[in-house]
């Protein structure tokens, strides 16, 4: 069984493919992140699952309804975060919420019903009726939040669901998230904050070009793409040091600005050798998905 | 992508319930706005130009212009309510993307944006016909016939307001139409005198244009007496009602799901 399931799905926007034959399936109750540069088609994707954009050929599958021909059904059992805000700036929290509930075709005593559980899910349960322009960007993430589980949905879309709060209020969301996951909620995911996707995700597609060039639990791709230790070096001499020590003792040595990136399997030799050139700063670290990301992508700037 | 048909389902009401939701907190001021723009022409223009005037086809002045105030009055209300309001809802507030995330279709949005225009320009209207009938300017009970009337040109310039909508890239897009089409169209259809006073060349265009039909049935109805080829000016509203809003339709489709 699966919540949504693609099968070579396709979208081109003038001659360009946005989106160039991907495949994936969500099991119920996991939390599957989507990443990629800004432009790989995150975006297009979740918009082509929702059935608002046609596809060009492909299948999708969700929630057991064709979206091809019945999209907005299978919305009825869907929430969604969207990238922008988009709260109705004219009413209180209370009443974007029994809105948006309408829109679901719920009666007033059904959303009334709904909404203490989630002002207290969102932590607003004191702004009830504030109007959304005194709220803070994080206040209107978690209603925004609120806001899309109020049909009690079986699968979430969120699309960038932090870009543009503060640490704090991200930790926030982070932790709302979490909750639903373990109350079996099954997440879609699109991000390019790594460490949200290693938190978060149970799996992980990452996205370049309209293809998924990798797609694998966090541990999984990388271990599958990349040495388990990274040490980077910077500073004064970290160029000279790279040419000279760090290419024979690493397995991988790429210079990005003024930082060496040399990838080992092993990596005390190379963190010994740095410790006798004083000069030379370094750290070392695990592998993470970030690296994963830029070995993948590329390094170059995306606009 | 089906469920386009949005003429068979009554989801549309959600849409247009959220506008009522909002215009019900601002319901007294633009009430108000409602009666005293009309008020103003009629006095002013009715009373001051009027008193210089002789009978206009039988009737004073004031109450040959109450019978195209109403029609311009619907006009000037769906059509900004289609425009400046809608165009917020879609481009600016986003509030249309929040709408079609939810088990409701794009054509279920338009759909409801277009009844809700008309519908406040049916306020609108009304309320200048309310304001004749307090001035006495109403011949009869046929009167009662304008309000379906402004409903269904209402809808011609909702639908009409949408398609430029659809095409705007910002706010400032609507001057054009405004310029080109709502000004001609107020002094060219009659509103403010007869169009048979126009040139032969004028008069053709205004036969056209749709306020020219609202005018031809609102007036001789205003005036106490049943219009000269009803049929024919609610057939040609109608078409316009009907084509305008197909051609939003698609164009608000092309650019909302690409």
């Amino acid at each position: 069984m699966t919540h949504l399931a693609v099968n070579g799905l396709r979208k081109s926007y003038d001659g360009r493919e946005v989106v160039a034959g991907i495949d994936f399936e969500l099991v119920p109750g996991e939390c599957f992140g989507l990443l990629g540069p800004n432009g790989a088609g995150k975006t297009t994707t979740l918009r082509l699952t929702l059935g608002l954009t046609q596809c060009d050929s492909g299948n999708i599958t969700l929630l057991d309804y064709n979206v091809a021909t019945h999209a907005r059904e299978a919305r009825t059992r869907v929430g969604v975060v969207p990238q922008l805000d988009n709260l109705d700036p004219d009413f209180t929290v209370r009443e974007n919420l029994l809105v948006y509930g309408r829109y679901f075709g719920m009666t007033r005593a059904d959303v009334e019903r709904r909404i203490p559980e989630l002002l207290d899910y969102a932590g607003l349960a004191t702004r009830a009726d504030t109007r959304i322009q005194t709220l803070s960007g994080g206040m209107k993430r978690r209603l925004t939040l609120a806001r899309a589980l109020i049909n009690d949905p079986d699968l979430l879309f969120l699309d960038e669901p932090t870009t543009g709060l503060d640490p704090q209020a991200r930790h926030v969301i982070w932790e709302r998230l979490r909750q639903l996951t373990l109350r079996g909620k099954t997440l879609l995911l699109t991000t390019h904050f790594m460490e949200e996707a290693e938190r978060l995700c149970h799996r992980i597609a990452i996205m370049d070009h309209g293809r998924i060039i990798s797609i694998g639990t966090p541990r999984e791709l990388i271990a599958a793409n990349i040495e388990p230790e990274v040490v980077e070096v910077y500073g004064d001499g970290a160029d000279e040091w790279a040419t000279t020590s760090g290419s024979q003792l690493a397995e991988r040595c790429e210079t990005h600005g003024e930082t060496v990136f040399c990838y080992a399997r092993d990596a005390h030799a190379l963190v010994a050798n740095l410790a006798d050139h004083g000069n030379v700063r370094y750290l070392h670290r695990r592998a993470n998905l970030e690296d994963v990301f830029l070995k993948l992508t590329g390094r170059e700037l995306r606009d | 992508m089906t469920n386009h048909s949005s003429i068979f389902n009554l989801r549309f009401i959600h849409v247009w319930r959220r506008n009522l939701m909002v215009w019900r907190k601002l319901a007294l001021p633009s009430m108000l706005g409602n009666l005293a723009d009309p008020m103003l022409y009629m006095l002013g223009l009715g009373y001051g130009l009027g008193s210089m005037l002789p009978q206009m086809q039988g009737v004073s002045y004031v109450a040959f212009l109450a019978g195209g105030v109403v029609c311009s009055s619907t006009m000037f209300t769906a059509s900004f309510e289609a425009m400046y309001s809608a165009f917020s809802r879609m481009h600016v507030q986003r509030t249309w993307d929040a709408i079609i995330n939810a088990p409701l279709t794009l054509d279920d949005v338009v759909l409801g944006e277009l009844v809700w225009a008309a519908s406040k320009s049916l306020l609108s209207g009304c309320a200048v016909l309310l304001v004749a009938a307090a001035l006495g300017l109403v011949g009869s009970a046929l009167a009662l016939l304008i309000i379906p009337v402004i409903l269904l040109t209402g809808l011609v310039f909702a639908g009409l307001g949408l398609i430029i909508t659809a095409l705007s890239p910002s706010y400032d897009f609507f001057m054009y139409y405004f310029t080109l089409a709502i000004t001609p169209m107020m002094l060219l259809c009659g509103v403010f005198f007869p169009p048979e006073q126009l040139p032969f060349a004028a008069q053709a265009i205004a036969q056209l244009l749709p306020l020219s039909h609202a005018v031809a049935l609102s007036r001789p109805l205003m005036n106490g007496m049943p219009p000269d080829h009803a049929w024919l000016h609610v057939l040609v509203l109608a078409l316009y009602a009907g084509v305008s809003y197909g051609v939003a339709r698609h164009l608000l489709r092309k650019r909302i799901l690409k």
